[in-house]
């Protein structure tokens, strides 16, 4: 094995991309050029993510590809990165899916497309940084470096209302993360550490568990989002650019999923247990109430949006009934939803460009207008609503299973929201695509481009894959997780 | 082999699809026969080639391993999962073909045969799988497509709106049975079903924790199962979608919602039948909604008007046959009625279609009329499925039907004799339906346009062909089979498979019953179709009026299906709607956003309004201030100190 230093490597080359579109003129006529070196940044980058997978070890459960650097010249703060079987699904798929942006948006046109694609590569760097990151400190800055060029994506190309949207999705994030950081600075004082491995050697007493938990809880409660912090996302979806949705929902979600798992569940363990009945109520909440909202919208954005709710309901009961199945089910389910929802908000966007609006009374028969995109689409719901064969079924089979091992109740209430989800997602196909072809929708023609053709095609691939073979991703799961639950006390919910 | 009898439908959907522009339909739609062909005779081979209480399991690869769970994808070969293939396969081969003429005129054809392939690909896979979750794909599979062929004419809203209905309905169905396999994961440990069934001995005593009760484990996974199965085959409850769904084409109706996707239930039932054999509640449960559905459907049956919904609701009350045949542990009963079922069932959609065909896509029975000798083939068809279902004496329907009418009789259900009530009484319903069919659309006078009776027509030698296969099947298929599902010297076969009760065999059943009890469905058929010729021949003119307006709220009941349609609509769409908005308008606008962020920042702008009025520019003001300030910090030491 070639001793790279692979994760530093992954995270500086999309800052040298940037140079490069930065170093471009402003202005219309280099877009392409820009373009151009964004492309052949995220391709780079994803083929050079591919190495981690090739060259991992799974029967190892601890963080593998290990770099440290000095930072404040302190043996206890250093900055260091690697990755466990957790986080390596999580930085192929942030890789992947800015690739599959970048190539989607090569076709058109958009103000500043300069800085705009900047911002992509900015957020990509910060991800897989966020990702790797095995010091809370590095993980902290990274973390909340993401917001930057979300923001300023929300705020520049965003929709009519894009200040107020950008506006609650900055402080909404802020301010659960104030409180992590006030829990980091507590665990360096305690311990002189920041570096995860060790934290996990560490035991806390109960009653200063309870407390990091809820301070980590109300940063990643936020992020993915947790019924009743989640009416930020709604908002943030339906004002953010295409692109901007797309690594929204599939990317930026699953920080707090991973967090969940990361920080809340292998580091405080005795508060974990405490909290389940708590994250078991609020993710049954979501999961219904959600799908129910979900049932009413009017504008497709935020039908997915709200269904994203839900579907993060899922992961975080799988995550907290804490075994084999429910972790692996919400680590399938998160990169599932990344996709399939990435997937329909692309799918979305192609819409909004040939027509300019979202809602959805405003469509009827479209999928004689554009049949190839109606079976795309169809195949994405399909996905979402997790059909069997589609990887969004396995998250949602495995998620399930574990919590009706735990709580027989909770499985039943949430198990209904399979039933909502068929709902309100085959309402909406019904409603814009099938029918007769009503006089608003037969004023645009225009077939697929190639890219979003490939887009599509790559995408419903990827979840038959996955759906398919789970395998491929659970295998390299499986050690690092065995270890945080064998640490794992014995629950009893 | 057996692999190949699967796939090939696959296939046949890969290459509609994909090929769909670049070849002619009429090339494509032979290659999709002729691929189905192939998989009917792989079938017919393997199960030649099985020997009797063999089994072979072909493993094609992992699925999920996760924990204690490791799923892979197999397909298994035994004597039910390869009749049942080779069903399948036939009757879609010949379906296949009938619509080749059927669907002729529809720019979209090809895309049809590959939706049928596709369906039969996924109903083939459900049957073999062995283990409960490559069912479950199937499963869903079948509904999918059932979905995609229900709304295929997506240009009418009422394709469209059906075909929602159904797969809501059916996944309300999907919900009990995912509970059920989650269930059988935590008590068995596995899903794999021929390690559940050697499991089953050893877990008939163990409880288990359900919402907050102690239930008998079995008990509730069967019952769980049987939600599934309500979805699946429309039983009460859940049939809602069955009736509606017949705005698919009539291809559609003919293999999915009459001979394979709705006996998927009870085919399920059949391979978990240890299971519910160690729980008697539930079988009652079974013989409730079984003989519940049977009534319900044939009632109904009687005073619809569309062709194909009298058919959709006599395959719903032929269900609740099957249904009560698993209640009363009949599993061989029940399948033997399950295949015969197919057969004269398809025959008679096949039929209805070739009438709707020759009347120019009326489906209207009362419009129709004395057609029989203008369509004498459809006619005569029509005639030897209606007999099957009937039940008349040496036709399929006769031994499957009466032999579970009799096996009710035995069974050890406290209120058998209800149950066996229930199962005559349908009989009598199922005659007077099929004899008013037949007489409104073949005898009388015809009702229709000039027009439409000028275009008449015999339907073209391919849609007629499937026609008369079938027919063969529904008068010979009981008459040579019995013995194989019933003689003494095969029950062993099937006891490896399902749950037989060795002692009840041919020579059994004439010695227990009485012989008025095994003659009287028969004497029902005779009542109820003298009962209907002399309605709508003798006595048309005077009886039937006077009823229709003495007694206008029976005929409103019947023909709005027992107001079912409406209750639903009333109690769970409406409120869910309702629910929705309000949890979105109220609770996460005004609520949570209100109290939350927009909240927040409304305070925080007041309060800085608060702030900078004070700073007013007068200098009384500031002098004021001063003097208050000064008096509270004065006083506050004074205090302190």
């Amino acid at each position: 094995m070639l001793n790279l230093p692979i994760l530093p490597i992954l995270i500086c080359l999309p800052l040298l991309g940037l140079l490069f579109i930065l170093l471009s003129p402003d202005n219309d006529d280099f877009a392409e050029q820009a373009k151009r070196s964004a492309l052949w940044t995220s391709v780079s980058n994803f083929l050079l993510s591919l190495y981690l997978p090739l060259n991992f070890d799974k029967s190892i459960p601890h963080f593998q590809f290990v770099n440290s650097f000095d930072w404040f010249n302190s043996e206890n703060l250093k900055f260091s990165l690697g990755i466990d079987g957790i986080s390596m699904p999580f930085i192929i798929l942030s890789t992947f899916l800015i690739l599959i942006c970048i190539i989607y948006l090569y076709p058109q046109k958009k103000k500043s497309m300069r800085m705009y694609l900047a911002s992509f590569i900015l957020l990509e760097s910060f991800l897989i940084g966020t990702f790797s990151a095995i010091d809370l400190f590095s993980f902290y800055i990274f973390f909340e470096s993401i917001l930057i060029p979300m923001y300023i994506i929300i705020g520049f190309w965003g929709g009519e209302r894009r200040i107020y949207s950008a506006y609650k999705f900055f402080l909404y994030t802020l301010l659960g993360s104030v409180l992590m950081l006030v829990a980091i600075i507590f665990l360096y004082q305690e311990f002189g550490t920041t570096s995860i491995p060790r934290l996990l050697d560490y035991s806390l007493p109960f009653y200063i568990q309870v407390w990091l938990w809820l301070a980590f809880f109300s940063s990643f409660a936020v992020k993915i989002p947790m019924w009743p912090f989640h009416t930020w996302l709604p908002d943030a979806h339906v004002e953010a650019p295409t692109e901007g949705s797309v690594i929204l929902a599939g990317i930026l979600l699953k920080l707090g999923g991973y967090g969940f798992i990361r920080f809340n569940l292998s580091i405080l363990p005795d508060a974990s247990i405490f909290f389940t009945p708590f994250i078991y109520f609020l993710s049954v909440i979501a999961i219904v109430y959600t799908s129910f909202i979900a049932l009413v919208q009017e504008d497709m954005k935020k039908l997915i949006a709200y269904s994203s709710v839900a579907h993060m309901g899922f992961v975080t009961l799988g995550i907290f009934s804490a075994n084999m199945q429910g972790l692996q089910g919400a680590i399938i389910q998160m990169i599932s939803h990344g996709i399939i929802s990435g997937a329909l908000f692309f799918s979305i966007g192609s819409i909004y460009n040939r027509y300019k609006t979202k809602e959805i009374d405003f469509f009827s028969g479209l999928g004689n207008k554009m049949p190839k995109f109606s079976v795309f689409f169809l195949i994405f719901s399909l996905g979402s609503i997790g059909f069997p064969g589609t990887s969004g079924f396995v998250g949602e089979y495995l998620t399930l299973m574990s919590v009706f091992s735990k709580n027989t109740l909770v499985a039943f209430l949430s198990a209904t929201g399979v039933i909502l989800a068929a709902a309100y997602m085959l309402l909406l196909y019904k409603k814009v695509f099938l029918g007769e072809v009503n006089t608003n929708t037969e004023k645009q023609s225009s077939r697929l481009n190639i890219q979003e053709n490939t887009t599509f095609a790559v995408l419903v691939l990827i979840i038959f894959i996955i759906g398919i073979k789970p395998n491929l991703i659970l295998d390299y799961t499986s050690t690092s997780l065995e270890r945080i639950i064998e640490l794992y006390p014995i629950s009893i919910f | 082999m057996f692999f190949l009898s699967i796939f090939l439908p696959l296939l046949s959907f890969f290459i509609c699809v994909s090929l769909k522009d670049f070849f002619k339909s009429q090339q494509l739609s032979f290659i999709s026969c002729s691929l189905l062909f192939m998989a009917s005779v792989c079938s017919l081979l393997s199960l030649i080639g099985l020997k009797i209480e063999e089994e072979k399991v072909i493993i094609l690869g992992n699925w999920i391993s996760s924990g204690s769970l490791d799923l892979n994808w197999a397909i298994q070969l035994n004597l039910l999962t390869g009749s049942m293939v080779l069903m399948v396969n036939f009757v879609s081969t010949l379906i296949h073909i009938y619509s080749v003429g059927y669907m002729n005129k529809d720019p979209k054809n090809i895309l049809f045969m590959g939706y049928i392939g596709l369906f039969t690909f996924f109903m083939l896979f459900l049957v073999s799988s062995s283990n409960l979750v490559q069912l479950f794909l199937g499963w869903e599979g079948v509904g999918l497509t059932s979905y995609l062929l229900i709304g295929f004419w997506n240009y009418k809203d009422s394709a469209n709106k059906a075909a929602l209905k159904a797969f809501i309905a059916n996944r309300v169905g999907d919900f009990g049975l995912l509970l059920a396999l989650f269930s059988i994961f935590i008590i068995f440990g596995t899903l794999n079903i021929n390690e559940i069934m050697v499991l089953v001995n050893s877990h008939v005593d163990t409880y288990f924790e359900f919402l907050g009760a102690r239930i008998h484990a079995i008990t509730l996974i069967c019952i769980l199962l049987f939600v599934g199965c309500m979805g699946k085959s429309a039983q009460f409850g859940l049939h809602v979608w069955l009736p509606d769904a017949m705005e698919g084409p009539t291809p559609v109706s003919a293999l999915i919602h009459a001979a394979t996707m709705v006996t998927a239930g009870v085919f399920l039932l059949i391979i978990m039948s240890p299971l519910l054999e160690a729980s008697s509640f539930s079988r009652d449960f079974i013989l409730i909604i079984g003989s519940i559905t049977c009534l319900f459907a044939s009632s109904v049956a009687i005073f619809q008007n569309d062709i194909k919904r009298i058919i959709a609701y006599s395959t719903c009350s032929q269900l609740g046959y099957m249904f009560m045949a698993i209640g009363a542990s009949a599993y061989s009963a029940a399948y033997f009625h399950l295949l015969s079922h197919a057969f004269f069932k398809a025959l008679l959609f096949l039929g209805a279609g070739c009438v709707i065909h020759s009347m120019s896509d009326e489906q209207n029975i009362k419009k129709m009329g004395g057609l029989f000798n203008k369509i004498p083939l459809t006619y005569f068809t029509m005639l030897i499925g209606s007999f099957s279902l009937l039940g008349l004496p040496f036709f399929s329907g006769y031994y499957s039907k009466d032999i579970i009418i009799e096996l009710l009789y035995l069974s050890e259900s406290k209120f058998s004799f209800y149950f066996f009530l229930a199962s005559v009484l349908g009989v009598l319903f199922t005659s007077i339906y099929s004899v008013r069919l037949l007489i409104y659309v073949f005898h009388g006078k015809s009702n229709s346009d000039e027009k439409v009776i000028a275009h008449i027509h015999e339907s073209p030698m391919i849609m007629i062909i499937p026609l008369v296969i079938l027919s063969s099947f529904a008068v010979f298929f009981g008459m040579f089979s019995q013995s194989f599902f019933f003689g003494s010297d095969h029950l062993d076969n099937w006891s490896q498979l399902m749950h037989i009760n060795k002692k009840v065999d041919e020579f059994y059943i004439y010695e227990n019953v009485p012989t008025l009890f095994r003659k009287l469905p028969l004497i029902m058929i005779v009542i109820g179709s003298s009962m209907c010729f002399l309605l709508y021949f003798s006595f048309r003119k005077s009886v039937l009026p006077f009823f229709k307006v003495n007694f206008s709220w029976i005929f409103s009941f019947f023909k709005n299906k027992w107001y079912i349609d409406e209750l639903y609509e009333k109690l769970i769409l409406r409120p869910t709607i309702y629910l929705g908005k309000g949890f979105w308008k109220s609770i996460d606008k005004d609520l949570i956003d209100n109290l939350g962020p927009d909240g927040i920042s409304r305070v925080i702008q007041s309060f800085s309004l608060v702030v900078s009025r004070l700073q007013s520019g007068y200098l009384y003001h500031y002098v004021l201030s001063v003097v208050i300030g000064l008096t509270l910090l004065i006083s506050l030491y004074n205090y302190i100190f």
